[in-house]
Protein backbone atom coordinates (compact mmCIF):
# COMPACT_ATOMS: atom_id res chain seq x y z
CA UNK A 1 0.00 0.00 0.00
CA UNK A 2 1.48 3.39 -0.86
CA UNK A 3 1.63 6.31 1.32
CA UNK A 4 -0.81 7.73 -0.80
CA UNK A 5 -3.40 4.76 -0.66
CA UNK A 6 -3.01 4.99 3.25
CA UNK A 7 -3.80 8.43 3.55
CA UNK A 8 -7.01 7.91 1.03
CA UNK A 9 -8.37 5.31 3.08
CA UNK A 10 -8.94 7.31 5.98
CA UNK A 11 -10.68 9.99 4.00
CA UNK A 12 -14.79 9.90 4.81
CA UNK A 13 -14.17 6.62 6.93
CA UNK A 14 -15.46 8.85 9.76
CA UNK A 15 -17.52 12.28 10.17
CA UNK A 16 -18.73 14.69 12.95
CA UNK A 17 -22.23 13.85 14.25
CA UNK A 18 -22.67 16.36 16.92
CA UNK A 19 -20.92 19.91 17.71
CA UNK A 20 -22.10 22.55 20.24
CA UNK A 21 -21.14 25.70 22.56
CA UNK A 22 -21.51 25.45 26.39
CA UNK A 23 -24.92 26.95 27.35
CA UNK A 24 -23.52 30.57 27.49
CA UNK A 25 -20.41 32.38 26.22
CA UNK A 26 -18.49 35.48 27.29
CA UNK A 27 -18.03 36.85 30.73
CA UNK A 28 -18.86 33.68 33.00
CA UNK A 29 -17.79 34.32 36.95
CA UNK A 30 -19.77 31.89 37.96
CA UNK A 31 -18.98 28.94 35.76
CA UNK A 32 -15.70 26.85 36.20
CA UNK A 33 -13.70 26.03 33.53
CA UNK A 34 -14.68 22.00 34.38
CA UNK A 35 -18.45 22.52 33.81
CA UNK A 36 -17.83 24.72 30.21
CA UNK A 37 -16.32 21.22 29.05
CA UNK A 38 -19.22 19.91 31.02
CA UNK A 39 -21.98 21.79 29.37
CA UNK A 40 -20.56 21.62 25.64
CA UNK A 41 -20.52 17.68 25.86
CA UNK A 42 -23.77 17.37 26.80
CA UNK A 43 -25.23 19.52 23.83
CA UNK A 44 -22.69 18.46 21.62
CA UNK A 45 -23.84 14.67 22.56
CA UNK A 46 -27.66 15.84 22.20
CA UNK A 47 -26.76 17.31 18.97
CA UNK A 48 -25.96 13.98 17.44
CA UNK A 49 -28.81 12.47 19.24
CA UNK A 50 -26.54 10.13 21.19
CA UNK A 51 -25.82 9.59 24.95
CA UNK A 52 -23.00 10.55 27.02
CA UNK A 53 -22.89 6.68 28.35
CA UNK A 54 -22.15 5.87 24.37
CA UNK A 55 -18.71 7.95 24.52
CA UNK A 56 -15.41 5.40 24.40
CA UNK A 57 -13.25 7.81 23.43
CA UNK A 58 -12.24 11.38 25.05
CA UNK A 59 -9.57 14.34 23.78
CA UNK A 60 -9.23 17.30 25.35
CA UNK A 61 -6.12 19.61 25.44
CA UNK A 62 -4.88 21.89 28.10
CA UNK A 63 -5.24 22.16 31.86
CA UNK A 64 -7.58 19.59 32.00
CA UNK A 65 -6.57 15.82 31.43
CA UNK A 66 -8.55 13.51 29.01
CA UNK A 67 -9.17 11.44 31.92
CA UNK A 68 -10.41 14.51 34.35
CA UNK A 69 -13.08 15.36 31.50
CA UNK A 70 -14.08 11.43 31.61
CA UNK A 71 -14.61 11.28 35.12
CA UNK A 72 -16.75 14.39 35.19
CA UNK A 73 -18.95 13.30 32.86
CA UNK A 74 -19.11 9.82 34.23
CA UNK A 75 -17.82 8.01 31.49
CA UNK A 76 -14.90 4.84 31.32
CA UNK A 77 -13.21 5.79 27.84
CA UNK A 78 -10.93 2.84 26.46
CA UNK A 79 -9.28 5.65 24.33
CA UNK A 80 -7.73 8.98 25.30
CA UNK A 81 -5.79 11.80 23.78
CA UNK A 82 -4.52 15.02 25.75
CA UNK A 83 -2.35 16.56 22.83
CA UNK A 84 -1.44 19.86 23.86
CA UNK A 85 0.15 22.01 21.34
CA UNK A 86 -1.27 25.50 21.62
CA UNK A 87 -5.05 26.12 20.27
CA UNK A 88 -5.31 24.19 17.15
CA UNK A 89 -5.13 20.97 19.50
CA UNK A 90 -8.57 20.18 18.79
CA UNK A 91 -8.32 20.84 15.26
CA UNK A 92 -5.38 18.28 15.08
CA UNK A 93 -7.40 15.91 17.55
CA UNK A 94 -10.27 15.12 14.70
CA UNK A 95 -7.44 13.76 12.83
CA UNK A 96 -6.27 11.61 15.54
CA UNK A 97 -9.77 10.69 16.47
CA UNK A 98 -10.54 9.66 12.43
CA UNK A 99 -7.80 7.56 13.10
CA UNK A 100 -8.64 5.71 15.90
CA UNK A 101 -12.20 5.64 15.38
CA UNK A 102 -11.26 3.73 11.41
CA UNK A 103 -9.30 1.24 13.29
CA UNK A 104 -11.83 0.27 15.85
CA UNK A 105 -9.95 1.37 19.02
CA UNK A 106 -13.60 3.31 19.96
CA UNK A 107 -16.61 3.93 18.76
CA UNK A 108 -17.77 7.51 19.66
CA UNK A 109 -15.53 10.29 20.32
CA UNK A 110 -15.73 13.70 21.82
CA UNK A 111 -13.63 15.96 21.76
CA UNK A 112 -13.80 18.65 24.61
CA UNK A 113 -12.98 22.31 25.05
CA UNK A 114 -13.45 24.03 28.10
CA UNK A 115 -11.57 27.84 29.02
CA UNK A 116 -12.23 30.10 31.84
CA UNK A 117 -10.02 32.32 29.97
CA UNK A 118 -11.57 35.77 31.18
CA UNK A 119 -12.36 34.84 34.50
CA UNK A 120 -10.42 32.46 35.04
CA UNK A 121 -12.39 30.15 37.44
CA UNK A 122 -11.18 27.09 38.19
CA UNK A 123 -8.16 26.88 36.37
CA UNK A 124 -4.24 26.58 37.35
CA UNK A 125 -2.31 29.46 36.95
CA UNK A 126 0.39 30.31 34.87
CA UNK A 127 4.40 29.40 35.58
CA UNK A 128 6.79 30.50 33.42
CA UNK A 129 8.93 26.69 32.14
CA UNK A 130 12.59 27.38 31.63
CA UNK A 131 12.90 28.76 28.08
CA UNK A 132 10.70 31.97 28.04
CA UNK A 133 11.61 32.09 31.78
CA UNK A 134 15.31 32.53 30.50
CA UNK A 135 15.68 34.08 27.44
CA UNK A 136 12.10 36.57 26.90
CA UNK A 137 11.18 37.16 30.27
CA UNK A 138 13.70 39.71 30.92
CA UNK A 139 12.84 41.69 28.02
CA UNK A 140 8.84 42.48 28.61
CA UNK A 141 7.91 38.99 26.07
CA UNK A 142 5.02 37.29 27.63
CA UNK A 143 1.26 37.19 26.35
CA UNK A 144 1.09 36.11 22.60
CA UNK A 145 0.71 39.74 21.34
CA UNK A 146 4.48 40.49 21.98
CA UNK A 147 5.14 37.59 19.82
CA UNK A 148 2.79 37.44 16.78
CA UNK A 149 3.71 41.39 16.71
CA UNK A 150 7.29 40.30 15.54
CA UNK A 151 5.82 38.10 12.95
CA UNK A 152 3.85 40.77 11.49
CA UNK A 153 6.37 43.58 11.56
CA UNK A 154 8.79 41.44 9.68
CA UNK A 155 5.95 40.54 7.00
CA UNK A 156 5.24 44.03 6.46
CA UNK A 157 9.07 44.64 5.55
CA UNK A 158 9.26 41.98 3.33
CA UNK A 159 5.78 42.23 1.43
CA UNK A 160 5.00 45.79 1.81
CA UNK A 161 1.53 44.65 3.73
CA UNK A 162 0.12 47.66 5.72
CA UNK A 163 -1.62 48.60 8.83
CA UNK A 164 -4.57 49.44 6.86
CA UNK A 165 -4.60 45.74 5.37
CA UNK A 166 -4.54 43.81 8.69
CA UNK A 167 -7.34 46.41 9.67
CA UNK A 168 -9.80 45.35 6.91
CA UNK A 169 -9.20 41.50 8.26
CA UNK A 170 -11.00 43.02 11.70
CA UNK A 171 -13.53 45.07 9.53
CA UNK A 172 -14.69 41.89 7.59
CA UNK A 173 -15.13 39.57 10.37
CA UNK A 174 -17.20 41.70 12.19
CA UNK A 175 -19.47 41.83 9.31
CA UNK A 176 -20.10 38.27 9.50
CA UNK A 177 -20.31 38.54 13.82
CA UNK A 178 -22.90 41.18 13.00
CA UNK A 179 -24.95 37.87 11.27
CA UNK A 180 -24.26 35.93 14.48
CA UNK A 181 -26.37 36.22 17.66
CA UNK A 182 -23.76 34.68 19.68
CA UNK A 183 -21.11 37.07 18.52
CA UNK A 184 -19.74 39.51 21.88
CA UNK A 185 -19.08 42.03 19.65
CA UNK A 186 -21.61 42.65 16.89
CA UNK A 187 -21.45 46.97 16.05
CA UNK A 188 -19.87 47.27 12.87
CA UNK A 189 -16.24 48.95 12.58
CA UNK A 190 -14.18 50.90 10.04
CA UNK A 191 -10.57 50.47 9.06
CA UNK A 192 -10.49 53.80 11.07
CA UNK A 193 -11.62 52.43 14.23
CA UNK A 194 -9.38 50.09 13.95
CA UNK A 195 -6.39 52.31 13.12
CA UNK A 196 -7.31 54.59 16.23
CA UNK A 197 -8.79 51.89 18.41
CA UNK A 198 -5.93 51.81 22.21
CA UNK A 199 -2.84 50.50 21.21
CA UNK A 200 -1.63 47.94 23.14
CA UNK A 201 1.65 45.67 20.78
CA UNK A 202 2.52 47.96 17.42
CA UNK A 203 1.95 46.83 15.13
CA UNK A 204 -1.75 46.02 17.13
CA UNK A 205 -4.03 48.12 18.49
CA UNK A 206 -6.93 46.41 20.38
CA UNK A 207 -8.82 45.84 17.89
CA UNK A 208 -6.15 43.49 15.94
CA UNK A 209 -6.24 41.31 18.98
CA UNK A 210 -9.00 38.55 19.66
CA UNK A 211 -11.06 39.05 22.79
CA UNK A 212 -10.97 36.89 25.23
CA UNK A 213 -14.06 34.91 26.71
CA UNK A 214 -14.99 31.96 28.88
CA UNK A 215 -16.66 29.27 26.77
CA UNK A 216 -16.77 25.10 25.81
CA UNK A 217 -17.11 23.56 22.75
CA UNK A 218 -17.56 19.88 21.67
CA UNK A 219 -17.48 18.33 19.02
CA UNK A 220 -18.94 14.40 18.85
CA UNK A 221 -17.42 11.82 16.02
CA UNK A 222 -17.87 8.23 14.82
CA UNK A 223 -17.71 6.15 11.64
CA UNK A 224 -19.17 6.94 8.51
CA UNK A 225 -21.92 4.06 8.74
CA UNK A 226 -23.03 4.68 12.46
CA UNK A 227 -22.93 8.27 11.63
CA UNK A 228 -25.84 8.08 9.19
CA UNK A 229 -27.93 7.03 12.19
CA UNK A 230 -27.79 10.30 13.89
CA UNK A 231 -30.18 12.99 14.54
CA UNK A 232 -27.92 15.29 12.15
CA UNK A 233 -26.64 15.08 8.47
CA UNK A 234 -23.10 13.44 9.26
CA UNK A 235 -20.48 15.75 8.28
CA UNK A 236 -17.44 13.99 6.52
CA UNK A 237 -13.53 14.41 7.54
CA UNK A 238 -12.27 14.06 3.77
CA UNK A 239 -9.04 15.06 4.94
CA UNK A 240 -6.59 16.06 8.12
CA UNK A 241 -3.12 16.85 8.70
CA UNK A 242 -0.81 18.43 11.34
CA UNK A 243 2.45 19.75 11.89
CA UNK A 244 4.75 21.27 14.10
CA UNK A 245 7.82 23.56 13.54
CA UNK A 246 8.94 25.78 16.94
CA UNK A 247 8.18 26.17 20.17
CA UNK A 248 10.53 29.66 20.65
CA UNK A 249 10.07 32.63 17.74
CA UNK A 250 13.70 32.55 17.54
CA UNK A 251 14.00 28.97 16.22
CA UNK A 252 11.04 29.61 13.23
CA UNK A 253 12.94 29.34 10.31
CA UNK A 254 11.10 31.89 8.03
CA UNK A 255 8.84 34.68 10.41
CA UNK A 256 6.50 35.03 7.52
CA UNK A 257 5.68 31.63 5.85
CA UNK A 258 4.59 28.34 8.55
CA UNK A 259 6.21 25.37 8.01
CA UNK A 260 3.76 23.64 10.69
CA UNK A 261 0.92 25.44 8.33
CA UNK A 262 2.09 24.28 5.26
CA UNK A 263 2.76 20.65 6.42
CA UNK A 264 -0.55 20.16 7.81
CA UNK A 265 -2.59 21.52 4.64
CA UNK A 266 -0.81 19.26 2.08
CA UNK A 267 -1.24 16.23 4.41
CA UNK A 268 -4.88 17.04 4.54
CA UNK A 269 -5.77 18.46 0.85
CA UNK A 270 -3.10 15.19 -0.15
CA UNK A 271 -5.90 12.79 2.03
CA UNK A 272 -8.92 14.67 0.48
CA UNK A 273 -8.04 14.48 -3.30
CA UNK A 274 -8.60 18.45 -3.15
CA UNK A 275 -7.12 22.13 -3.82
CA UNK A 276 -7.64 25.40 -2.45
CA UNK A 277 -9.80 26.47 -5.61
CA UNK A 278 -12.46 23.78 -4.40
CA UNK A 279 -13.49 25.19 -1.38
CA UNK A 280 -16.68 27.36 -0.69
CA UNK A 281 -15.69 28.10 3.19
CA UNK A 282 -13.53 28.27 5.35
CA UNK A 283 -12.27 28.97 9.32
CA UNK A 284 -9.02 29.83 9.81
CA UNK A 285 -7.59 31.13 13.53
CA UNK A 286 -7.63 34.41 14.01
CA UNK A 287 -5.71 35.24 17.35
CA UNK A 288 -4.69 38.81 15.59
CA UNK A 289 -5.80 40.57 12.28
CA UNK A 290 -2.32 39.26 10.47
CA UNK A 291 -2.81 35.70 11.14
CA UNK A 292 -5.95 34.81 8.65
CA UNK A 293 -3.85 36.36 5.67
CA UNK A 294 -0.37 34.52 6.41
CA UNK A 295 -2.88 31.30 7.17
CA UNK A 296 -3.74 31.37 3.36
CA UNK A 297 -0.65 32.40 1.98
CA UNK A 298 1.01 29.21 3.86
CA UNK A 299 -1.90 27.08 2.74
CA UNK A 300 -1.03 27.55 -1.08
CA UNK A 301 -3.92 29.81 -1.62
CA UNK A 302 -2.10 32.63 -2.80
CA UNK A 303 1.42 34.03 -3.22
CA UNK A 304 2.99 35.08 -0.37
CA UNK A 305 1.83 38.73 0.80
CA UNK A 306 -1.17 38.15 -1.18
CA UNK A 307 -3.41 37.05 1.78
CA UNK A 308 -4.54 40.51 2.63
CA UNK A 309 -6.18 41.00 -0.71
CA UNK A 310 -9.25 38.29 0.32
CA UNK A 311 -10.10 40.79 2.59
CA UNK A 312 -9.68 44.26 0.96
CA UNK A 313 -11.11 43.20 -1.92
CA UNK A 314 -14.31 41.89 -0.39
CA UNK A 315 -14.04 38.75 -1.18
CA UNK A 316 -14.18 36.67 2.19
CA UNK A 317 -16.73 39.22 3.70
CA UNK A 318 -20.76 38.61 3.65
CA UNK A 319 -21.93 38.37 -0.33
CA UNK A 320 -18.37 37.47 -1.02
CA UNK A 321 -16.68 34.53 -3.57
CA UNK A 322 -14.94 32.90 -0.34
CA UNK A 323 -16.55 33.28 2.75
CA UNK A 324 -13.79 33.18 5.71
CA UNK A 325 -14.38 33.30 9.33
CA UNK A 326 -18.22 33.32 9.18
CA UNK A 327 -18.82 32.83 12.98
CA UNK A 328 -17.03 36.48 13.76
CA UNK A 329 -13.79 34.91 14.63
CA UNK A 330 -11.67 35.07 17.84
CA UNK A 331 -11.24 38.84 16.84
CA UNK A 332 -15.31 39.44 17.11
CA UNK A 333 -17.36 36.11 18.21
CA UNK A 334 -15.78 34.58 21.29
CA UNK A 335 -11.88 33.32 21.85
CA UNK A 336 -11.37 31.58 24.95
CA UNK A 337 -7.18 31.10 24.85
CA UNK A 338 -7.53 28.06 22.72
CA UNK A 339 -9.88 28.89 20.35
CA UNK A 340 -9.53 25.78 17.84
CA UNK A 341 -12.52 24.28 18.75
CA UNK A 342 -15.14 27.06 17.40
CA UNK A 343 -13.55 27.24 13.63
CA UNK A 344 -15.04 23.59 13.30
CA UNK A 345 -17.79 24.30 14.83
CA UNK A 346 -18.72 26.93 12.25
CA UNK A 347 -17.62 24.94 9.90
CA UNK A 348 -19.88 21.80 10.89
CA UNK A 349 -22.99 24.19 11.02
CA UNK A 350 -22.57 25.34 7.83
CA UNK A 351 -22.25 22.53 5.87
CA UNK A 352 -25.22 21.45 7.24
CA UNK A 353 -27.27 24.50 6.60
CA UNK A 354 -28.00 25.68 10.07
CA UNK A 355 -26.87 29.30 9.78
CA UNK A 356 -29.61 31.60 9.27
CA UNK A 357 -28.69 35.22 8.33
CA UNK A 358 -24.95 34.38 7.56
CA UNK A 359 -25.38 31.15 5.86
CA UNK A 360 -22.96 30.45 2.84
CA UNK A 361 -25.27 29.46 -0.13
CA UNK A 362 -24.10 26.19 -1.56
CA UNK A 363 -21.10 25.14 1.03
CA UNK A 364 -20.15 21.80 0.22
CA UNK A 365 -16.51 21.70 0.82
CA UNK A 366 -15.15 23.74 4.46
CA UNK A 367 -11.33 24.24 4.99
CA UNK A 368 -10.36 24.99 9.14
CA UNK A 369 -7.35 25.57 9.91
CA UNK A 370 -5.79 27.07 12.99
CA UNK A 371 -2.34 27.42 14.79
CA UNK A 372 -0.98 26.66 17.98
CA UNK A 373 1.60 29.14 19.67
CA UNK A 374 2.69 31.65 17.58
CA UNK A 375 1.77 29.53 13.71
CA UNK A 376 4.13 26.93 15.79
CA UNK A 377 1.92 23.88 15.60
CA UNK A 378 -1.02 24.06 13.39
CA UNK A 379 -3.93 21.81 12.34
CA UNK A 380 -5.89 21.23 8.97
CA UNK A 381 -9.23 19.94 8.21
CA UNK A 382 -11.08 19.65 4.85
CA UNK A 383 -15.04 18.85 5.43
CA UNK A 384 -17.65 17.80 3.33
CA UNK A 385 -21.33 17.08 3.58
CA UNK A 386 -21.09 14.34 0.70
CA UNK A 387 -18.88 11.46 0.30
CA UNK B 1 17.53 48.20 44.72
CA UNK B 2 14.13 47.75 43.22
CA UNK B 3 14.47 45.46 40.45
CA UNK B 4 12.80 47.06 36.97
CA UNK B 5 12.93 43.31 35.12
CA UNK B 6 11.82 39.78 35.98
CA UNK B 7 15.53 37.99 36.37
CA UNK B 8 16.32 35.11 34.50
CA UNK B 9 14.83 31.99 35.95
CA UNK B 10 16.01 29.46 35.82
CA UNK B 11 19.51 29.55 34.61
CA UNK B 12 19.53 25.87 32.64
CA UNK B 13 22.96 24.68 33.29
CA UNK B 14 23.95 24.39 29.71
CA UNK B 15 23.39 27.77 29.46
CA UNK B 16 25.77 29.04 32.03
CA UNK B 17 28.58 30.28 29.82
CA UNK B 18 26.16 32.73 28.21
CA UNK B 19 25.30 34.31 31.49
CA UNK B 20 28.50 34.13 32.75
CA UNK B 21 29.87 36.03 29.66
CA UNK B 22 26.85 38.44 30.01
CA UNK B 23 28.40 39.79 33.18
CA UNK B 24 32.20 40.14 32.00
CA UNK B 25 30.53 42.34 29.26
CA UNK B 26 31.20 39.35 26.41
CA UNK B 27 28.40 38.15 24.54
CA UNK B 28 29.32 34.41 24.42
CA UNK B 29 27.38 31.77 22.06
CA UNK B 30 27.99 27.88 21.41
CA UNK B 31 29.11 26.83 18.20
CA UNK B 32 29.19 23.43 16.86
CA UNK B 33 32.71 22.03 16.21
CA UNK B 34 31.52 19.34 13.70
CA UNK B 35 29.53 21.77 11.28
CA UNK B 36 30.73 25.23 12.13
CA UNK B 37 27.43 26.40 12.76
CA UNK B 38 26.48 28.77 16.01
CA UNK B 39 23.04 28.81 17.93
CA UNK B 40 21.09 29.93 20.26
CA UNK B 41 19.56 28.94 23.14
CA UNK B 42 22.40 27.04 24.35
CA UNK B 43 21.63 23.04 24.10
CA UNK B 44 24.19 19.96 24.28
CA UNK B 45 23.98 18.71 21.08
CA UNK B 46 23.57 20.34 17.23
CA UNK B 47 20.29 21.51 16.15
CA UNK B 48 21.54 21.24 12.61
CA UNK B 49 23.76 18.09 12.52
CA UNK B 50 23.46 16.49 15.52
CA UNK B 51 27.28 16.26 16.61
CA UNK B 52 27.54 16.35 20.64
CA UNK B 53 31.27 18.76 19.82
CA UNK B 54 30.12 22.02 21.30
CA UNK B 55 32.53 24.85 21.97
CA UNK B 56 31.69 28.67 23.24
CA UNK B 57 32.86 31.31 21.24
CA UNK B 58 32.72 35.02 21.77
CA UNK B 59 30.14 36.60 19.13
CA UNK B 60 30.96 40.09 17.10
CA UNK B 61 28.06 41.42 19.36
CA UNK B 62 26.71 43.31 15.98
CA UNK B 63 23.69 41.88 14.02
CA UNK B 64 20.50 42.92 12.61
CA UNK B 65 17.17 43.90 13.78
CA UNK B 66 14.97 41.09 12.38
CA UNK B 67 12.07 41.72 13.78
CA UNK B 68 10.53 44.64 16.01
CA UNK B 69 7.31 45.73 17.85
CA UNK B 70 6.88 48.82 20.10
CA UNK B 71 4.99 47.72 23.52
CA UNK B 72 2.45 49.72 24.89
CA UNK B 73 1.84 47.55 27.96
CA UNK B 74 3.06 44.66 29.74
CA UNK B 75 1.41 41.91 31.06
CA UNK B 76 4.24 40.47 33.36
CA UNK B 77 3.84 43.04 36.25
CA UNK B 78 7.36 42.36 37.14
CA UNK B 79 8.68 44.44 34.26
CA UNK B 80 8.08 47.95 35.27
CA UNK B 81 10.40 49.20 32.72
CA UNK B 82 8.44 52.70 31.52
CA UNK B 83 6.57 51.81 28.28
CA UNK B 84 6.76 52.60 24.85
CA UNK B 85 9.63 49.89 24.88
CA UNK B 86 10.87 48.01 21.77
CA UNK B 87 10.67 44.41 21.92
CA UNK B 88 12.72 42.78 19.50
CA UNK B 89 14.32 39.55 17.17
CA UNK B 90 17.99 40.43 16.73
CA UNK B 91 19.75 38.36 13.97
CA UNK B 92 23.18 37.94 15.32
CA UNK B 93 26.87 38.13 12.44
CA UNK B 94 27.05 34.82 13.53
CA UNK B 95 23.33 33.07 12.35
CA UNK B 96 21.43 32.77 15.63
CA UNK B 97 18.39 34.97 16.85
CA UNK B 98 17.52 36.18 20.05
CA UNK B 99 14.95 38.38 22.07
CA UNK B 100 16.29 41.25 23.30
CA UNK B 101 15.31 44.89 23.55
CA UNK B 102 15.90 47.44 21.63
CA UNK B 103 17.29 50.91 23.33
CA UNK B 104 18.66 54.38 23.37
CA UNK B 105 16.54 54.94 20.42
CA UNK B 106 13.09 56.76 20.09
CA UNK B 107 10.42 53.90 20.56
CA UNK B 108 8.75 55.48 17.27
CA UNK B 109 7.88 53.00 14.50
CA UNK B 110 9.00 55.70 11.38
CA UNK B 111 12.51 55.71 12.94
CA UNK B 112 13.28 52.07 13.09
CA UNK B 113 12.52 49.33 9.95
CA UNK B 114 13.47 45.55 10.01
CA UNK B 115 17.21 44.75 8.93
CA UNK B 116 18.96 47.72 10.07
CA UNK B 117 22.55 47.02 11.90
CA UNK B 118 22.82 47.09 15.78
CA UNK B 119 25.03 46.19 18.40
CA UNK B 120 25.12 44.44 21.99
CA UNK B 121 25.34 47.04 25.02
CA UNK B 122 25.16 45.30 28.69
CA UNK B 123 22.79 46.18 31.00
CA UNK B 124 23.63 45.29 34.84
CA UNK B 125 20.83 43.86 36.93
CA UNK B 126 22.34 42.58 40.05
CA UNK B 127 26.18 41.29 40.91
CA UNK B 128 25.45 37.79 39.09
CA UNK B 129 22.55 39.17 36.05
CA UNK B 130 23.92 41.37 33.14
CA UNK B 131 21.50 41.29 30.37
CA UNK B 132 22.55 41.81 26.48
CA UNK B 133 20.64 44.35 24.77
CA UNK B 134 21.07 46.10 21.58
CA UNK B 135 21.43 49.19 20.37
CA UNK B 136 21.43 51.08 16.68
CA UNK B 137 24.65 50.81 15.35
CA UNK B 138 27.17 53.15 15.94
CA UNK B 139 25.69 54.07 18.86
CA UNK B 140 22.18 56.37 20.25
CA UNK B 141 20.59 57.97 18.20
ZN1 LIG C 1 26.61 21.00 13.75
Amino acid sequence: MTDRARLRALSNSTCIVGVDESDELGTLPHKSQLTLHVEAIHNAVRDAGLKVADIDGVFTAGQHSPATIAEAIGVTPRYVDGTTVGGCSFIIMVGHAMVALHHGLCDVAVISHGESGRSGVGVTPRRDTALPGQWEAPYGFGGAPTYFGLITTRHMHEHGTTLEQWAQVAVSTRKWAALNPKAKNREPITVQDVLRSRPVVWPFNVLNICLVTDAGGAVVMTRAERARDCAKPPVYVRGAGEGAEHVALTQMRDLTTSQATRLSGDKAFAMAGVRPADFQHVMLYDAFTSGPPIMLESLGFCKPGEGVHFFEEGRATPGGTLPINTNGGGLSYTHTGMYGIFPIIESVRQLRGECGPRQVPGVRLSLVNGMGGMLSAAGTLVLANQT
Amino acid sequence: MELERPLPHPITPEARPYWDGAREGKLMIPRCTACGKAFLYPRVRCPFCASRDIEWIRASGRGRLHAFEIAHQILNRAFKVKTPVVLAMVELEEGPRLLTNLVNVEPDPARLRCDMPVEVVFEKQTEEITLPMFQPAGGAR
